[in-house]
Order: C-alpha cells, then structure tokens, then sequence
C-alpha cells in the first residue's frame, strides 16, 4: 500500500502545489486523482517516484518511507506513463519496451522477448517491433508506453494523463484495454486525469482535488456521484450526475413484462389479451423485429413492414440501470426492451417501471449508508 | 614542367601530402572544438545563466582576425600547424556551442520524464537520450564548422608555409603561375564538398529513426557562412 501522509509541496517559486494531502492507495485497485488544472496532481504524483521531493509530510510505500531507499531502484520498481507517451525518438519499439529491463541486467534476447510479449498483452501486432515511434499512431504509441512501463512487471504503476491526447474513440478503447489489463495483472495503479467521466470509468477510488492542492473528497465512484462532499465536487461532477449515477445500478431486478411481446403469426385471442398501447412483435426464434400499435391489428399476419424500430435493447444482469433507461428514451413507444446475451427477447420494461427501480435503488443505497453509519 | 599539379619544391609537399596536410590543419581543429563543445555546452544546458556569456564570449572570439591569434600565439607554438589550428578551433565554437545547446534543448519534456522515470541517472541520460536525439542538430553544425574550417586553413600561408592548400595562393603570386590559385581553390571546394557529403551520409547512419524529409529539415545549417569567414 501507498500511503500519502499529510504532504505538502511548495515550490521554490512560492507556489504550494499540494497542501496537506493525505491519501491510503490501496494496493492491487485503480486509484484515480482528478481535478482541475493546476491542482496538484501531477506533483503529487511525481513525489511517489521521487521525481519531485515533498517539501513536509511522508510517503510510505508498504510501511516503509520511500526517501530510505535508492532512488533509482525505487522509480525501476514503479511504471511511469504519461501524456504522449514520451516514448524514446531514437529507438525502436522493442527497444523502448525494453529499457528497464535492460537496465536491470536483463540480456538483450530475454529483454526483447519480454517486450515481445508485452507488446501483444497490450495489443500491438509485434510487426511493429522493428519500427520507430515516429511511424506509430498517437494510440499505438501510447500502448507502448504502457508496455514500456510494465516491462520490468513493477508492483505500482503511475500514469500521468495517459490516455488525454488521443481522439475519444481511440481512448475508450484504450481505457477498456487498461480495465482489462488490470484484471490480469493486478497492479497498484495511481492515475491521474482531468476528465471525471474517465476517473468514475476506471477508479476503485477517486481522490476528488480543488486548486491549490487540497483534498475535496476521497472516495469510491458511486459514493462520489451519491454523496458529493461539498459544493466544489458537485459542480465538478457535472451537471447530468444523478443520471451517470445510475450506471453504478444493475438492471438484473427490473420488473420485466412478456404480455406484450407476441410472435408475428400470433392468434386473435393473443393479441386481444395485450393490454398495453403497443405490442413488441418477434421472428419465430423470439428475436425482435418492431413494435405494433394494438388497435387496428389482423391476427395471425402481422404486417411485418410496418412496424416501428424497437431502437436499442439492453441486457438485464450486463447493462446498468443508466442503459436501460437511456433505452426507454431512445424507443419511440418509451418502452425499453430487453434481450439474452443471443438477442432473443427476456421481455419489455416501461419507463415509468425503470422509474420505480430507480427511486427504490437510491433508498436502498441511502438505507445502506444510514446502516453502515451506525455500524461504525 | 610547369603542369597544373607542380608544385614549387619550396613548399615541400607534393599535390597529394598538400592535400592530406589541408585535412589535418582544418579536421582536427573540428573535432577538438567538437570535444570542448560537448562539455561547455552541456553546462550551458544545466546552468541556463550561463548559456549568454558563453556565446558571447565565442562571438567575440570569433571576431578576433587569426592575425592577431598568430601574433599572440607564434611566442609559445612558434610557426607551427598548432599555431593555425587553435584559432580554427576556437571559431569552430561560435557554431558548435549553440547547435549543441539547441539539439539537447529540443528534447521533449516528456522524454526527460520518462527517462527519469525509468531512473535513468544524469550522466546516463545525459549520453543515452539527450546526446543522440541531438545529433541531428550537431551534425548540422557540424557540417558549417567543417566547412568553414576548410577555406579558413589558408592563412596558415601568413605564417610561413602553414597554410596548406592556401600556400598555394602566395606561391602563385610570387612565381606568377595564376594556375596554382585556380588548384588551390579548386581543390579546397572539392574537398569541402566532399566532407560535407560524408558528414550527411553519416548523419543518416546515425539516426534511422528521423522521419524521411525530416532529414533535410533538420539538417539545414543554423549559420550561414558568413562573407567575413570566408574572406578572414
Ligand atoms: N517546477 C515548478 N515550479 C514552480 N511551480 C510549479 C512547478 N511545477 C508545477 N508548479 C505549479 O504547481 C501547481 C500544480 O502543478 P501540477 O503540474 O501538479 O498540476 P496538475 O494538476 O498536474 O495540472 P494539469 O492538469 O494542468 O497537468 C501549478 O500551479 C503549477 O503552476
Ligand atoms: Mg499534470
């Protein structure tokens, strides 16, 4: 474990970049530091590797303080990846993967089969190997600069805004890429972010930071979106907070209804009994194919060319509450329908049903909390 | 008898030992200044205050005629090869100090930070990340000091016969064969040209990994010549 104890960082200039922070990083989880511009994150950090010396306060890494050890054997036993990677110009891929490794005395044929392997961990062909970073996309690059820094297989990994100078598509990928990874290696991760969406995205704890350096709120993502700690967090968070909230809900509980999902040749008898304005119509394997208004329907030959979209379905158990109800809303009947992970349909759900979900979600994560709060 | 290759006896090298002499009065002074530079330079990077009073100073000295070197300096090294090649060295610094200085400074910061990140020490880092990415930009100046170091060898002919090639130029003169100053500037053009074609084709050795059209970018000198170091 990292431990952070009450360090603040004033620079020459005058400048106090990090006031009295006290984190626990815990280990083997994502611990993401977020905040606007200028607040101290990248400083704080760089004094976990050292780079940048603590003017006050300690940091101890596993019970011991990181200042008793060599500074060159503490940074080699912590990955560093930061924006645009910083990758080495001059050296080839493998051989920018192989850095550490090499530094640490490996010999050259196991450092360049260990990047080898890295570079397919990460998801890069090992085509690539024999090229210069120039010759690499911005996304490439940065997954190298992941590589790079798991070469030598370091408990702690820091990264500095990793993945903010590539284009959004390239970093959600970039982003389900490092969950992924994570779930393999089980590494001690410090990630540093300007963007919330991301911090809740990859977070197992978020450390909320407001100028100046200080602490606003330390605490995992749902918590943060539930119970913001104070004005400075709430703006922060956004304005759309109670719906991003919902993506910590599962939908597996929804009250799902199957009256109104009829098979395209169904009977007169069947239809009659659907109560509800509009029917889910289905192929003969149950898979979606529109829906119908009731009135005005024949039985046993649904005009299959006339329905309406059914929009996207969700997966009850996968999706969130968050999918689920975005679903309602995109579907122009305002009922969201729900599929098995082979696409036939498990059923349909109103809005106003997800509705119902969601306000008893949130008394019971309130009841949990009161709970929990007298518990302690 | 009087061919375009005959050189008069009293300057006791053939065409060819000429030649070879012209390489060694102008070469060396390059590398020496090359091995002055690297250190110099490399603390005008640490201590930034440091970097204007050093280039003025070699501007300065830049500006100081050879003459006036050879007078100062013909008391200690007498009418020697030493005697010309110190001045040349010390001019190769106007040039090789800053191309320095830039190449290191134009180091990406995330670059350093990943290096030191990685605990790579100053000095490794200094020679395994800020040297070679700056060899582009030292290669360019480079090619300028060697250059100028070439056509500038020739005042050694001030000095007794120490001016190589350029003792060409006083011999024509004196036994009016205007032939030998057309050999004499012919043959230092010929000979900069080369140098300057083998400083390019190893500067592509050395940094594959330059994106192509980069090269010539880069590589484009960051001093002209200027008239006066031509003429000096
Ligand atoms: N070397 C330095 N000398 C003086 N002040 C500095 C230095 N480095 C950073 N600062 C100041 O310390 C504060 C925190 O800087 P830091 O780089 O840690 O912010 P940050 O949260 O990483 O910001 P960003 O999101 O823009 O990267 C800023 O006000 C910055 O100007
Ligand atoms: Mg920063």
């Amino acid at each position: 474990m990292i431990r952070i104890d009450s360090v603040t960082k004033r620079y020459p200039d005058g400048t106090v970049a990090v006031d009295r922070l006290s984190l626990e990083i815990p280990d083997r989880s994502i611990t993401v530091l977020v905040g606007p511009s200028g607040c101290g994150k990248t400083t704080t950090l760089r004094m976990i590797n050292r780079m940048v010396e603590p003017t006050e306060g300690t940091i101890l890494l596993d019970g011991e303080d990181i200042q008793g050890q060599p500074v060159t054997t503490l940074r080699r036993s912590m990955g560093y990846v930061i924006q645009n990677a910083g990758l080495f110009q001059h050296r080839t891929i493998v051989d920018n993967i192989a850095t550490v490794p090499r530094m640490l005395g490996w010999g050259k044929q196991r450092a360049r089969e260990r990047a080898a392997e890295l570079m397919e961990r990460v998801g890069l062909d090992t085509a690539l190997a024999k090229r210069y970073p120039y010759q690499l996309s911005g996304g490439q690059q940065q997954r190298v600069g992941v590589a790079r820094a798991l070469a030598a297989d370091p408990p702690v990994l820091l990264m500095d805004e990793p993945f903010s100078a590539v284009d959004p598509v390239v970093r959600k990928g970039l982003q389900d890429e490092l969950l992924r990874l994570q779930d393999e290696l089980g590494k001690t991760i410090v990630f540093v972010t300007h963007d919330i969406d991301e911090a809740i995205k990859l977070g197992t704890m978020v450390a909320v930071l407001r100028e100046g350096g200080r602490l606003a709120q330390y605490a995992p993502p749902a918590e943060l979106l539930s119970a913001p700690a104070d004005g400075f967090v709430e703006d922060f968070l956004g304005a759309d907070r109670g719906i991003r909230r919902l993506s910590f809900f599962a939908s597996a509980e929804l009250d799902l209804t199957t009256d109104a999902v009829v098979p395209a040749d169904a009977t007169a008898e069947r239809i009659a009994a659907v109560k509800a304005p509009h029917l889910l119509v289905t192929d003969p394997d149950g898979r979606p194919l529109g829906w119908a208004e009731r009135t005005g329907l024949t039985a046993g030959d649904i005009a299959t060319d006339r329905l309406l979209p059914f929009g996207r379905p969700f997966v009850p158990g996968t999706d969130s509450l968050r999918v689920a109800l975005d679903c309602a809303v995109l579907s122009p009947t305002g009922w969201a329908v729900a599929v098995d992970g082979g696409g036939r349909v498990t059923g349909v759900v109103s809005q106003q049903t997800i509705g119902e979900a969601i306000r008893a979600a949130h008394t019971e994560s309130r009841a949990d909390k009161a709970g929990a709060g007298v518990a302690e | 008898m009087n061919g375009f290759f005959d050189i008069p006896s009293d300057l006791q090298h053939s065409w060819a030992g000429l030649i070879g002499l012209h390489l060694r009065e102008s070469l060396l002074p390059v590398a020496a200044g090359l091995l002055l530079a690297l250190p110099l330079a490399q603390l005008c990077v640490r201590f930034r205050w440091l970097y204007p009073p050093v280039l003025g100073l070699t501007t300065v000295l830049y500006a100081v005629p050879s003459l006036a070197f050879f007078v100062v300096l013909i008391d200690y090294t007498g009418q020697t090869e030493l005697t010309v090649m110190i001045p040349l060295a010390v001019y190769s610094l106007v040039v090789l100090i800053p191309a320095i200085v830039d190449g290191v400074r134009s180091v990406p910061q995330e670059t350093l930070a990943a290096a030191t990140a990685m605990g790579f020490g100053p000095v490794r880092r200094y020679l395994q990340v800020q040297l070679p990415i700056a060899a582009p930009a030292i290669m360019a100046g480079l090619r300028v000091a060697t250059v100028s170091s070439i056509s500038l060898v020739s005042v050694g002919a001030l000095i007794g016969n120490q001016g190589a090639l350029g003792n060409l130029l006083a011999a024509a003169q004196k036994y009016d064969r205007p032939e030998l100053a057309v050999n004499a500037v012919v043959t230092m053009a010929v000979l900069a040209i080369l140098c300057d074609a083998l400083l390019v084709l190893l500067r592509v050795l050395l940094t594959p990994w330059m994106p192509r059209g980069a090269h010539r970018r880069a590589a484009a000198p960051r001093e002209q010549l200027t008239p006066e170091g031509v003429t000096r």
